[in-house]
């Protein structure tokens, strides 16, 4: 069963000062190896702490400043099979990774794919409709002129009134009177 | 004889082109699933679960079944069997019934032109957090970062990710409803789409549609039945306007007891799946709370990893408690109580987009769940709008107030770019305070005194006998002593009941609203504020508005028939054509 190891790391000062645990430049680091790792975790021994030294030693060569930690989490983090969840420099807060911002928002997209298509159906719909209509007033049309036919036989056939169609010489009323 | 032969033919073929010219269903099933359609709702998916959870789940059942056949199945048989003996919409119909009651008819369509108008702003909420939908993490899973990269949002953090991505990214709700705020662009993007999309379904009126221990306290009664009345979409006129497109001969108390059943049916199955969300959630939170602690715990008295668990975390504890309890007094750890999660419901917007959206981060195949659930949520609103919008177009149509020169596509057009307009509201800052008001205001009192107001005019000035005799003609059975029972004492009775205590039981309490305010003392929790005068003015408008019709056009009517009676009197001219 490990520990979760707590370690102390010394900073070098311009006067060379021992590493102890009241040190005043001292950053307390803490590993959460199980948490990481679970089934997976190593041992922490002395061979650990030697390359936790060599890896601590290996960043301040490249960053000697404080911003040492946030240039070379990732390394650090790395060498230990470790997250920034997992490896904690207390009192030095990780910077998060910024997000990736897409140019065009993609609920933006979604919503221009799905808008060209109700938009595609409205105008096909529209359209549908106003060519039934014209066909329909086509039909009408026709219709009346047949009706026109059968009127202006019926004038030429005998008396009719004003308007009122005479029904004595339609061909219905004759085929009615015969089975009555 | 060949004249009254030939003005028969000629009368018959009159009454067949009118039969003729109405449209009517394509088939039976069609009819039925609208209805269905229409029915089942929104309300179903969020506001069953959440009455079931308040009243303690299954004893909810007892007063709900009550008003589903006291209340709910007689008013729903009413409905179907006017809007198809009568053939007419909502105001056809009572204006054939008595003049004097064309108001209800107006009522009717006031209503639904309203709540059509807040119904379709959820549906287009409905619709961002679809497009949402599509993205890898989903973007209610995190908090966004703030400035300087090194924490997150204190906004978010107070709150949750999901509570955040909800009150600030998809309403940028304002502290309180004094504060309107500016007009969110992407909400009106995302109501012009949900409007295009009803209006695509809905663009030939009906030919489209298809081608698809708490028992003793009273608020558990009325809950249940102004649940089961909204449930059931009674007096939106939406059923009457349906059921007129029907043939005559139809049986419609098979279809009353069809679309009540299936209705109450749905609410109870939506159930299942809702429980089994928020019980994980409750686990969830709870897990995570503990977890919480134990991380506070481990950290402070630099105990070794994995060492407490969440099974010994008691145990831990009380030990850590003993030997240093102002430690442990000093790391402000949280009280995780199973049953406290368990008990934070939430109904509406509220569960839809809080509850189930923090649900479905946590399942494998988020993005999945979550366009499915948008989608179920929306096509259960969508049917339910078609039934708002014949609630008034029809009536439209039957009153003839359209001019016959525009079609009916760019009336329908027309209608939806009016509703759109006006329903900008909602997507102001404020637009949510907004919208709860009408759900509450409008979506309550008027449709209790409409359906009041129906029952009695069919029972008493339309007739009862003559009512019956229609349902003989149309159905080919009288309707049994159920019907009778209920359709002349029973329900009216419920109505009055339930209308009076619920005024009774709203007039006591002070309205207020959960406003959502970060700089409030106890963020997150809801800063309970107290509506404004004005905006309590506007409150009781939207519940006497719609049902003022009904008093002014009876006495409208009263009006010009005593001038005739007067005028009678005074010309007694018996040569006067009347």
């Amino acid at each position: 069963m490990l520990e979760k190891i707590l370690v102390l790391l010394c900073l070098p000062s311009a006067l060379a000062q021992l590493c102890t645990p009241d040190a005043s430049d001292g950053y307390k680091v803490r590993l959460s190896i199980n948490t990481a790792l679970g089934n997976e975790a190593y041992v922490w021994n002395e061979n650990e702490m030697f390359l936790f030294r060599a890896t601590l030693a290996f960043a301040m060569r490249n960053h000697f400043n404080g911003q040492l930690f946030k240039k070379s989490r990732n390394r650090i983090n790395s060498a230990f099979l470790l997250t920034d969840k997992t490896l904690e420099f207390i009192g030095i807060p990780p910077t998060l990774a910024a997000p990736v911002i897409p140019d065009t928002p993609p609920w933006l997209i979604v919503f221009g794919v799905i808008m060209g298509v109700v938009g595609a159906g409205i105008i096909v719909l529209l359209g549908t409709s106003v060519l039934q209509k014209k066909r329909k007033k086509n039909e009408k049309s026709e219709e009346e002129d047949d009706e026109e036919d059968t009127r202006v036989k019926t004038v030429e056939n005998g008396t009719v009134s004003d308007g009122v169609y005479n029904t004595s010489f339609s061909d219905d009323e004759r085929t009615q009177n015969t089975s009555m | 004889m060949d004249k009254d032969a030939e003005s028969a033919e000629q009368t018959h073929v009159d009454g067949l082109k009118k039969i003729a010219e109405r449209p009517k269903w394509d088939n039976k099933v069609q009819y039925l699933l609208t209805c269905i359609g229409f029915a089942v709702g929104l309300g179903n998916v969020w506001r069953f679960p959440y009455l079931c959870q308040i009243y303690g789940g299954g004893a909810f059942l007892i007063p709900y079944a009550i008003a589903l056949v006291f209340e709910g199945l007689p008013l729903l048989h009413m409905e179907l069997a006017i809007g198809q003996r009568l053939r007419m919409g909502s105001v056809g119909v009572w204006n054939s019934i008595s003049p004097y009651l064309g108001g209800l008819g107006v009522a009717s369509l006031v209503v639904s032109f309203l709540v059509g108008l807040f119904y379709n702003m959820i549906l287009a909420w409905i619709l961002w957090y679809f497009f949402h939908s599509f993205q890898n993490p989903l973007p209610w899973r995190d908090c966004p970062l703030n400035l300087n990269l090194t924490g997150y949002v204190s906004e978010c953090e107070k709150s949750s990710p999901v509570n955040y991505f909800w009150y600030r990214e998809t309403l940028n709700i304002t502290p309180n409803i004094e504060t309107s705020g500016s007009i969110q662009w992407w909400l009106v993007l995302c109501l012009a789409s949900a409007w295009c999309l009803v209006y695509i379904c809905f663009i030939r009126g009906i030919e489209t549609i298809g081608k698809w221990e708490t028992l003793k306290n009273p608020e558990v009664w009325l809950d249940a039945a102004t649940q089961i009345f909204f449930s059931l979409s009674l007096a939106f006129g939406g059923l009457i306007a349906f059921s007129s497109y029907n043939a005559q001969k139809n049986n419609c108390e098979r279809d009353a007891l069809i679309v009540g059943c299936v209705n109450s049916f749905t609410s109870i199955y939506a159930s299942i799946p809702i429980f089994a969300i928020l019980g994980f959630k409750a686990n969830e939170n709870y897990n995570g709370c503990k977890n919480w602690n134990i991380l506070r715990l481990t950290n402070s008295f630099n105990i070794g990893d994995e060492n407490i668990t969440l099974e010994n975390y008691d145990d831990w504890f009380k030990y850590l408690n003993k030997t240093d309890p102002s430690e442990v007094e000093s790391l402000n750890l949280k009280t995780c109580n199973l049953q406290t999660f368990l008990d934070q419901s939430a109904s509406g917007t509220g569960l839809a987009f809080i509850v189930f959206t923090e649900a479905v981060i946590k399942m494998p195949g988020s993005q999945v769940w979550a366009v499915l659930f948008f989608v179920m949520l929306f096509s259960l609103g969508l049917s339910s709008m078609f039934g708002n919008l014949e609630g008034v177009l029809t009536p439209l149509l039957d009153l003839h107030m359209i001019p016959p020169w525009i079609p009916k596509e760019i009336f329908t057009g027309l209608m939806c770019l009016t509703s759109f307009t006006v329903a900008l509201i909602f997507t102001l800052g404020s637009g949510n305070y907004w919208l709860e008001i009408f759900n509450s205001y409008v979506g309550s009192i008027p449709l209790l005194i409409i359906a009041f107001f129906e029952i009695i005019s069919v029972v008493y000035i339309y007739g009862i006998n003559k009512f019956n005799d229609d349902i003989e003609w149309m159905s080919g059975r009288r309707p049994n002593i159920y019907w009778q029972a209920t359709w002349r004492f029973i329900s009216p009775f419920m109505l009055l009941v339930v209308f009076v205590a619920y005024v009774a039981v709203e007039a006591e309490k002070q309205p207020t609203y959960n406003a959502w305010n970060p700089d409030y003392v106890q963020f997150p929790l809801a800063d309970v504020q107290p509506y404004p005068k004005w905006v309590f003015v506007i409150c009781v408008l939207l519940s006497v508005i719609p049902v003022v019709s009904i008093p002014l056009v009876a006495l409208y009517k009263l009006m010009g028939f005593l001038k005739k009676y007067i005028m009678n009197r005074h010309n007694q001219n018996p040569y006067a054509n009347e």
